[in-house]
């Protein structure tokens, strides 16, 4: 229940930012985390409730980006139109792979690997033909207003994410107290244990992927809303994969709120990192690498474990001990 | 309840399983012993459809389980404890307990008032909100049993629940046994504290490098030369009758 307040207050607080803040700027970077924000909600929901470690979430992603780019485009489907139907896209091919990947009990870093391929199969997919814009990529045409989910002011993507985002938290928390949640959290512990005690680990798995995909393939549909235009390298490289894991492990794995958490930590670091450094094409990526190792050895509960954390030297110096072996 | 007919299971050149047939009757608690190495695990692998056997079968309330996945079998109604306990580490006692009681209960309300019940069963009611990886040895081989439990099995796997505990452990979890039986579940367990199955079961059959060399009563089977020689070495129930012999003449 304390959750559920949580989940409330923080909607509550964040619903009137936009009328409080007048800077475009800020509000453009508050939806951006908010993105990232649901994005990473995606991602948590395979990778830190199911423990399936995916590091293609932009197949998900760019799947959706371009089924409602190409639904608007050359059909002219409404774009809330698209929106859904790049949510059932983003499901279908999550399922799609789970059925694939899991059926052959691959796990760990054989999951991993094999979403990693799947993304980037895509993405030279995408990068190939016509109906995709190739490497050109895709103009969404723009038609300022609600009715084509082009909000005429910065705010109404705000909002639209915030939404977005809330249904994310209330969806983890409802998991968290449901028998789903349960098997979920139970396979990811350990499958064979699990197994004995009924539950099913191909069909949980293929679950949480396929919810995952679908959330994933919406929050491509919003950004194709947002910036108007997706190629290839955006929707399938690797960047979104790896920003869509960063948050919930900055955040913290399996819990409510560290995907929301670790969005704005993150864009934050991103932020002071661009003062500090200019920008150098990939440094960001340099500075997630350093961040993702420091998280792992000090943090493997995210900023949400902060609270139980001991932190001491003795680990780093350990660390470096072992360097000096090998 | 249980029925294995003439089950085989080798794995490359080692004959894990030969030929074993076993009946387990409903309402009793049967043991499986035997030295290590002798089959006995495997033989529930087999059972709980972790492991397919190479020939033989196995049926529980009439129905043949071979070739079923482990999850269905639970459904059936077999659960099974691992001898190298198994907990969901990053959970706590209450919602590792909950997994096993979900199985029949949708209402997470539902599963975590059985686990809690469950918890009181075998001796972890103080323990619930424990994360399971810091539980003792004794506290983790309870929460194997517990799980197992909470899925309202009709017969139980017990795979070693004893091995690692002190005698005064051991003694509390006799009667948890005797208990189960009691409210109608059926039991089979691997064990090698004799005195625990010596206490406990009706009946017990004796493995030895996968072939059943004895079968009756604990204590018919504490007598039987051939199971003495399985633990003991070739000859040595001769040598303690001699020496038994020997004794009684001086």
């Amino acid at each position: 229940m304390r959750n559920l307040a949580t989940i409330i207050i923080f909607c509550l607080v964040m619903a009137p930012v936009p009328l409080l803040i007048q800077s475009d700027f800020w509000i453009t970077w508050l939806t951006l985390a908010l993105f990232y924000a649901y994005l990473g909600q995606a991602w948590n929901l395979l990778g830190g409730y199911g423990g399936q470690f995916s590091f293609g979430h932009a197949l998900f992603f760019g799947t959706g980006a371009y089924c409602t780019a190409i639904l608007q485009i050359h059909f002219h489907i409404n774009a809330w139109g698209g929106f859904v139907l790049a949510t059932v896209a983003g499901g279908l091919i999550g399922a799609g792979t789970g059925w694939l990947v899991f059926r052959y009990g691959l796990r760990g870093s054989y999951f991993a690997l094999v979403t990693l391929a799947f993304a980037e199969v895509f993405r030279i997919l995408a990068n190939s033909f016509d109906f995709t814009g190739a490497g050109v990529g895709l103009l969404v045409p723009l038609q300022p207003g609600i009715a084509q989910m082009q909000f005429e002011s910065k705010a109404g993507f705000f909002w639209l994410l915030l939404m977005l985002v809330a249904v994310g938290l209330l969806f983890t928390w409802w998991l968290e107290n449901a028998r789903f949640g349960a098997r979920l959290m139970a396979v990811r512990e350990n499958e064979d244990a699990a197994r004995a005690l009924g539950v099913d680990p191909f069909d949980t798995k293929l679950r949480a992927i396929a919810i995952s995909g679908a959330m994933a393939g919406s929050a491509g549909a919003v950004y194709v809303q947002l910036f108007l235009y997706i190629d290839p390298n955006i929707a399938y490289g690797p960047a979104m994969s790896v920003e869509a894991l960063l948050v919930p492990i900055i955040g913290g794995l399996g819990t409510i709120f560290g995907p929301v958490l670790g969005a704005f930590a993150l864009h934050v670091i991103a932020e002071i990192g661009r003062l500090a450094f200019g920008e150098a094409p990939g440094l960001n990526l340099v500075l997630y690498g350093i961040l993702l190792v420091l998280m792992v050895l000090f943090l493997p509960n995210g900023l949400f474990g902060l609270g139980r954390v001991n932190f001491s030297t003795a680990r780093l110096r350990r660390l470096f001990k072992r360097g000096s072996h090998a | 309840m249980l029925e294995i007919r003439n089950l085989s299971k080798r794995f490359g050149g080692l004959v894990a399983t030969n030929n074993v047939s076993i009946t387990v009757d409903a309402g009793s608690i049967s043991a499986l012993i035997g030295p290590n190495g002798a089959g006995k695990t495997t033989i529930f692998a087999q059972i709980s459809g972790f492991h397919r056997p190479d020939s033989g079968d196995i049926r529980f309330e009439g129905q043949s389980l071979l070739g079923l996945l482990p999850e269905r079998i639970c459904l059936l109604g077999i659960a099974r404890t691992f001898q190298i306990v198994q907990p969901f580490a990053g959970l706590n006692v209450r919602e590792n307990i909950a997994v096993g009681a979900h199985l029949h209960r949708a209402s997470r309300r539902a599963a975590l008032e059985h686990a809690d019940a469950i918890a009181h069963r075998v001796g972890l009611g103080a323990q619930l909100d424990k994360p399971a990886a810091a539980l003792t040895v004794a506290g983790r081989k309870r929460l194997e049993l517990a799980k197992a439990l909470a899925t309202d099995p009709k017969l139980l796997l017990l795979d070693e629940v004893m091995a690692g505990l002190n005698p005064a452990e051991i003694d509390e979890i006799i009667p948890i046994i005797r208990g189960i039986r009691q409210s109608g579940v059926t039991i089979l367990l691997i064990e090698h504290v004799m005195r625990a199955v010596m206490n406990l079961s009706d009946h017990a059959w004796v493995l030895n490098n996968g072939t059943l060399i004895a079968s009756g009563t604990p204590s018919q089977i504490a007598s039987n030369p051939k199971v003495i020689e399985a633990y003991l070495g070739h000859g040595a129930a001769a040598r303690m009758q001699e020496q038994a012999g020997g004794a009684r003449h001086a």
